[in-house]
């Protein structure tokens, strides 16, 4: 199913939030404007735009086909009155630039309504052209191609404060890029070995520090994170800071490795913490501290006795993200069953919450959910064998200041607001 | 941790994957294999483990029947270098062909070190295949002209080449057998015994024919054709590794006959099995002795030769698979 979403992200106002799917579209939602007269209307996303990013492609060189599924958007910040992002499948990455026309000229001397050629014959008057408004057309250009940069899967990308550069990262590399260059790039992590037989660990995720444009953080499948200073070299394959927390000998087992391998991190808003998910939680680091997570929350740790059906049926190497509100109190992950979690770092309360058709009747507020482990059972409670591991929650994103959250179940996108407490606190 | 499946299912459940990864639309993942490399390597940990205490515990039974003594020197260390074996004080004489039984399978690095010497009594039988009672042995190869005979048969047809010059000692060292290509190079490894074409091949103990032609010198690789059909050619790089050249074309390379016709009576495990152990002696740590040495595209042609098919088409595509990049 080509439209399974793949990629979910806010831009830096929230104005607009941009989802990617497997069959290499892009659909763009805009938020409605606040409206005195439907204040129940207010701020509600609707689609802008839709289009094409990627194809597939086939490698001859490697009889590879290279999938069009969209591994990663990033907005650009935005610098005039056009939008741009970035979005990436395995290989390549695009420039896209989102422009509005909203009016267009009428009244030109020699072509008619149609565009075509008057008969000169009749034109007997010199007129001026005016701009007259029009409804609205968002067009959607390819500004650059960033291609053949990488050998292997890119994984993620990410758009540097300096506004000038990115990076993108692939399992062993991570490139550095120019905006506005195509042609080539600077590879400042390697980490693949000069035998491919010592291969030990990949890169998972990759992102540049929100302020400090030289600092940069990529995770690693062995569940570790480095921290890296481009200032120190040109090549960053020694970090600065490495962040690993040893393993609890007590929890061995056949899937240790797979479950400790992190999918997703990303920086706090405020830049002081990093967030990490791997299978079964998500993880608070302080970037002063490299022995171990500040904060350690269980997402499902029911799964844990489940790991080799997870394991048969390919569910162990799900991938989920994970996000930050805007003020850095609330973190949020996806599950099964279309369940997703948020955990209060302050009060250390969390929620479950559901997405589903049910739950989203316009204006219906969410019913926390519960996973039961067996042993007391409430109604309503899910018991851990009856949850749908089919219906996974991956992507969800953060609006950058209100309590506005996207979620991506399989296909549908579900954009859920807290009215009542819009604010952060 | 409660796990409904043993060592050999995950095995096996994690070969398919790898199999099956290499038609996935996008080409491999390197991630994920990796991490099914991982499973691979820890279930391969507990798999050996427990075949080496099973194989202890029978030894403990029949101390004198057992013309090889496979006793584990030491218990399996979790150790994080591989332990230096030392050398047995075995008669290093070409001519003797009893079989030494001796074998370091080899982990690398993080891997379970199982260390398993043995003494090798002289009045050890020169055909251990013919033994019923389990026997944990490694056969050193007699690579001499003259090593026809049943050791040597069984060492044919064991389809491993244990042509190390008869030096009997111990050593860590793993080479690696490749599948994929069929190039079979000098096995130091802990086959076990059912896993090597013996007791339930009845023909394992006849000369192989196939030795009439010059057994490789050792340390070399041999090209290995299964029946009388050439091996495909397309897609198998020599790529200038030496010694790949062997034994080419030519009379029917005896040991795959035998071992197929071993296959076919390996009915006591489940098919899996004997590529189990085949992959537990290509296997090194991690992802080490996963990467064939030679790419290869060709698929396993003949039916039912060597190993299940589908097995052995899964090692091979578990190989070229990480060999793809």
């Amino acid at each position: 199913p080509a439209d399974i979403i793949s990629t979910v992200e806010f831009n830096h106002t929230g104005e607009l939030l941009a989802t990617g799917d497997k069959g290499g579209r892009v659909v763009i939602f805009q938020r409605e404007p606040e409206s005195k007269n439907e204040p129940y209307s207010q701020g509600e996303y609707n689609v802008y735009s839709t289009f094409q990013s990627h194809e597939p492609e086939f490698d001859y060189l490697k009889s590879l086909e290279i999938e069009e599924k969209i591994n990663k958007i990033k907005w650009l910040p935005q610098q005039n009155a056009a939008h741009s992002l970035l979005s990436t499948n395995d290989k390549t990455i695009k420039l896209w630039k989102i422009t509005e026309r909203d009016k267009r000229p009428e009244g030109y001397n020699l072509k008619d309504e149609e565009g075509k050629l008057k008969d000169l014959s009749t034109v007997t008057s010199l007129q001026v052209p005016v701009l007259k408004p029009m409804d609205l057309m968002v067009e959607v250009t390819p500004r650059r191609i960033f291609a053949n940069g990488h050998t292997y899967h890119v994984n993620s990308i990410s758009v540097n404060s300096d506004c000038e550069t990115y990076m993108s990262a692939d399992d062993l590399r991570i490139n550095l890029w120019h905006l506005a260059i195509t042609d080539r790039s600077f590879n400042i992590v390697d980490i693949k070995p000069a035998n491919m037989e010592d291969l030990t660990e990949v890169i998972t995720a990759s992102e540049f520090h929100p302020h400090h444009c030289n600092l940069f953080v990529y995770s690693s499948s062995k569940g570790s994170l480095r921290l890296c200073d481009m200032r120190a070299s040109a090549l960053c394959d020694k970090h600065s800071k490495l962040y690993e927390e040893p393993e609890d000998p007590s929890n061995r087992s056949f899937f240790s490795e797979i479950i400790s391998s992190v999918s997703d991190v990303k920086f706090s808003h405020s830049g002081r913490y990093m967030l990490t998910r791997d299978y079964l939680t998500v993880k608070v680091w302080d970037l002063n501290m490299e022995t171990k997570p500040v904060e350690t929350y269980q997402v499902h740790d029911y799964l844990r006795s489940k790991l080799c059906s997870l394991y048969e049926n390919d569910c162990i190497f799900d991938k989920f993200e994970c996000a930050w509100n805007g003020s850095d109190s609330v973190i949020m992950t996806g599950a099964y069953n279309n369940f997703f979690r948020m955990f209060d770092r302050n009060t250390k309360r969390d929620v479950t919450l559901e997405a589903s058709r049910e739950s989203s009747k316009p204006r219906a507020i969410l019913k926390p959910r519960r996973v039961c482990v067996g042993g007391k059972r409430r109604k309503d409670d899910i018991s851990v064998d009856s949850l749908d591991f089919t219906k996974k929650i991956l992507h969800t994103a953060w609006h950058p200041t209100e309590n506005i959250i996207a979620i991506a179940a399989t296909n549908n996108l579900y954009i859920f607001q807290d009215k009542v407490n819009s604010e952060m606190h | 941790m409660e796990c409904t499946l043993d060592a050999q299912s995950l095995i096996s459940i994690s070969l398919r994957k790898i199999h099956s990864s290499r038609t996935q639309r996008g080409g491999i993942k390197l991630h994920k294999n990796l991490l099914v490399s991982y499973v691979l390597r820890n279930a391969r940990q507990l798999y050996l483990s427990e075949r080496y205490a099973e194989l202890y515990r029978r030894q403990q039974h029949y101390p004198d029947g057992a013309p090889l003594l496979a006793m584990p020197a030491c218990p399996p260390p979790a150790a994080a270098a591989p332990p230096d074996l030392p050398a047995l004080p075995l008669p290093t004489d070409t001519q003797d062909r009893e079989p030494r039984s001796c074998a370091g399978v080899r982990g690398g690095g993080e891997l379970l070190e199982v260390p398993v010497c043995a003494a090798a009594p002289p009045e050890l039988q020169r055909v251990p295949c013919r033994d019923s009672s389990p026997g944990f042995y490694r056969v050193t190869g007699s690579a001499g002209p003259g090593s026809g005979g049943g050791a040597a048969g069984l060492l044919y047809a064991a389809g491993c080449d244990f042509g190390s010059g008869g030096a009997p000692h111990c050593s860590s060292r793993t080479t690696v057998l490749d599948l994929d290509t069929h190039v079979v190079t000098t096995v130091e490894n802990g086959y076990l015994h059912q896993d090597c074409c013996c007791s339930q091949c009845p023909c394992c103990c006849q000369p192989a024919p196939g030795l009439a032609s010059p057994p490789p010198t050792p340390g070399t690789k041999r090209k290995y054709y299964p029946g009388q059909e050439e091996e495909e050619e397309e897609g198998v790089e020599e790529g200038g590794e030496p010694g790949a050249g062997g034994v080419a074309g030519g009379p029917p390379f005896a040991p795959c006959t035998k071992r197929a016709r071993f296959e076919e009576y390996n009915t006591e495990h489940p098919q899996d099995s004997s590529n189990i152990s085949n992959l537990i002696s290509i296997f090194g740590s991690g992802f080490t002795g996963l990467v064939s040495r030679q790419q290869a595209d060709s698929e396993q042609p003949l039916n039912g030769q060597l190993c299940s098919k589908q097995a052995l088409a899964s090692l091979g595509a578990w190989t070229r698979a990480i060999v793809a990049f």
